[in-house]
């Protein structure tokens, strides 16, 4: 039976949601063998939710010396020891900034067909939907070799159960590690919410907020929500916000269940990183703003009065969170 | 050294894309360097203003009217160009890579000391090129890169992850992949736009690479636009009212919210 190979992130020791999503994407496929990709020795502890999420085989990557696979070069290369060993038709992962540096190394290195970002994946054919110029256009896509490397966008394929018996199996692997490239630190960000691109919320505010300072009422609001909070091109250019915290066209493309916009007027730029949201809500003094041509819903107000408003609505009312 | 620099010949992010059928588009609107190789290009040109006797090459793909491009890159400072003949916007990535990869190979002169590219283009967006270059001509490679430094053959980067930066280290000769932050590109000048005339560009015709090396990885085969969603209903009452009215519709109408 034809196998698809399915790289499984985690985070804070948790297998990320995403991954799921991506896992019941590859289950939902029809009759092949899932494979769920571990690297080191901590499967064990996910066998159960994995089996629950549709794969057939959980395999742990891993070295006979038990040293870890640290850097994305020996990664790639223990992945692609692992699609030739059984044979994947495809290798699917999470289109997250380090699903995406490590596909592109994989399909890379063997002159695969690679789509990160995918919208939508047909494993029968061969057709994938990705978007182009940030979101403006959709394009249909043919993949006309194998393995097809595959990362879908966080959210688009949520997880669904998909129960199914899997084998567990050691895949051990054996080659002189890489020294090209090595990492010396990971520098921790000052945010501690949710990844912008993989947040299930996001909530961003545009040059109206003012200062830096501003920032803070989204950060509040943010924080009850379990939202990562973004920021339009304007606002970046003016030094209220880190270039990492950008959405748009040049800056990080997302697709929440939830982008609530403040004070942000709708340019074609940052539309283009955000359309996809499932809802859009736009706080804007202003009636006559472009985004409120183009959201769900449109709160007309002063943002420095609508957000802290919605703040403390949310403290009132206790836990809330994404739905499922 | 020589350091290359790809550079994308891209619509401009203001600009309304009009699908045409398959993989075409209205190439009519203007067309711009991407905007993440400005940032590759102005790191290149630090370093070559550092480093006595750098030279800079801006390499593009396309059309003739990618020489425009060019045009834009040799303003800003680099030194020639090379422009690798292409007969569609849309070119499978690696053909692309293996096309640029073989203009950059049959410049002689040794391997390149440098390779930048952006981290992405914005039109097609296939994250790839950087990784598919190193991968051609054997060399590590980083992209997402925001900070870069250079100490003899070694190289510092950091690198944009999930929740903070990553510091890696590598030797010369790597590919470097350019986010945003790495920088602020310059403008050219007047001036600067009347030199770039006289600098030359190789162009490289187009040659069918034999199916022995290369078979393709992918095809466009159509490209819709994605409408606006039409106008939303809009609240108007106080701050408060407001709040809790969003927060029930959330919930009970679009069901997003728990």
């Amino acid at each position: 039976m034809p196998g698809i190979g399915v790289l499984i992130e985690e985070k804070d020791g948790k297998v990320k949601k995403a991954s799921l999503g991506v896992l019941s994407a590859a289950a939902g496929a029809g009759e092949r063998e899932v494979y769920a990709l571990l690297f080191g020795g901590r499967a064990e502890g996910h066998c159960a939710l994995l089996q629950r999420y549709g794969a057939t085989r959980i395999v742990t990557i891993r070295t006979p010396d038990s040293k870890p696979l640290s850097g994305p070069e020996d990664q790639a290369r223990a992945l692609n020891l692992t699609i030739d060993a059984f044979r994947f038709e495809a290798l699917l992962g999470v289109a997250s900034p380090a699903g995406k540096d490590l596909l592109a190394r994989v399909a890379a290195a063997r002159e695969a067909p690679l789509v990160l970002d995918c919208l939508g994946i047909d494993l029968s054919s061969g057709i994938v939907r990705k978007s182009h110029f940030s979101g403006k256009t959709t394009a249909t896509l043919a993949l006309k070799r194998r393995p097809w490397i595959l990362g879908l966008r966080p959210h688009v394929y949520p997880e669904r159960p998909f129960p199914r018996e899997a084998e567990i199996l050691d895949f051990p692997v054996s080659f002189p590690l890489s020294n090209r490239l090595v990492i010396r630190e990971i520098r921790p960000g000052e945010s501690a919410g949710p990844d912008l691109s993989e947040a299930e919320i996001v909530i961003s505010g545009g040059r109206a907020l003012g200062s830096a300072e501003g920032f803070k009422i989204l950060k509040q609001c943010a924080a009850l929500l379990g939202a990562a909070v973004g920021a339009s091109r304007a606002a970046v250019d003016a030094g209220f916000a880190p270039h990492a915290m950008q959405v748009g066209q040049t800056g990080k493309t997302v697709s929440p269940k939830l982008y609530i916009a403040c004070g942000i007027s709708g340019s074609v730029q940052h539309f283009a990183g955000m359309k996809t949201s499932k809802v859009i809500v736009a706080v804007n003094c202003d009636p006559d703003a472009p985004v409120f041509g183009k959201c769900d819903y449109g709160l007309l107000g002063d943002l420095f009065e609508v957000v802290p408003a919605l703040t403390q609505e949310l403290v009132r009312g206790g836990s809330t969170r994404a739905m499922d | 050294m020589r350091i290359y620099v790809c550079v994308k010949h891209v619509p401009d992010t203001a600009a309304n894309i009009r699908p045409l059928g398959g993989p075409a588009f209205d190439e009519t609107v203007k067309f711009i360097i991407n905007p993440y190789d400005e940032h590759a290009l102005e790191q290149a040109l630090q370093i070559r203003d550092k480093v006595a006797g750098s030279e800079v090459v801006a390499v593009t793909a396309g059309r003739e009217t990618a020489a425009g491009t060019l045009r834009s890159a040799l303003a800003m400072g680099a030194d020639r160009g090379i422009l690798v003949k292409t007969d569609a916007h849309f070119t499978d990535p690696l053909e692309l890579a293996q096309r640029i990869g073989r203009a950059i190979r049959g410049e002689g002169d040794g391997p390149p000391s440098l390779i930048f590219t952006g981290k992405q283009s914005v039109d097609e967006e296939g994250m790839q090129m950087p990784y598919r270059l190193a991968a051609l001509l054997d060399l590590p490679v980083a992209v997402d890169v925001v900070a870069f430094s250079m100490e003899g053959e070694k190289v510092t980067v950091e690198r944009e992850i999930e929740g903070g930066r990553e510091v890696v280290e590598m030797s010369l000769p790597c590919v470097i992949g350019a986010a945003k932050a790495l920088n602020r590109p310059r403008c050219p000048t007047l001036p600067d736009v009347m030199k770039a005339r006289k600098k030359e560009i190789r162009v490289i015709e187009k040659v069918e690479l034999p199916a022995s090396v290369f078979t393709p990885s992918l095809e466009v085969l159509e490209m819709e636009p994605v409408p606006d969603r039409g106008r939303g209903e809009i609240l108007q009452d106080s701050p408060e009212k407001m709040a809790r009215e969003l927060l029930r519709r959330l919930k009970e109408e679009a069901k997003v919210l728990k």
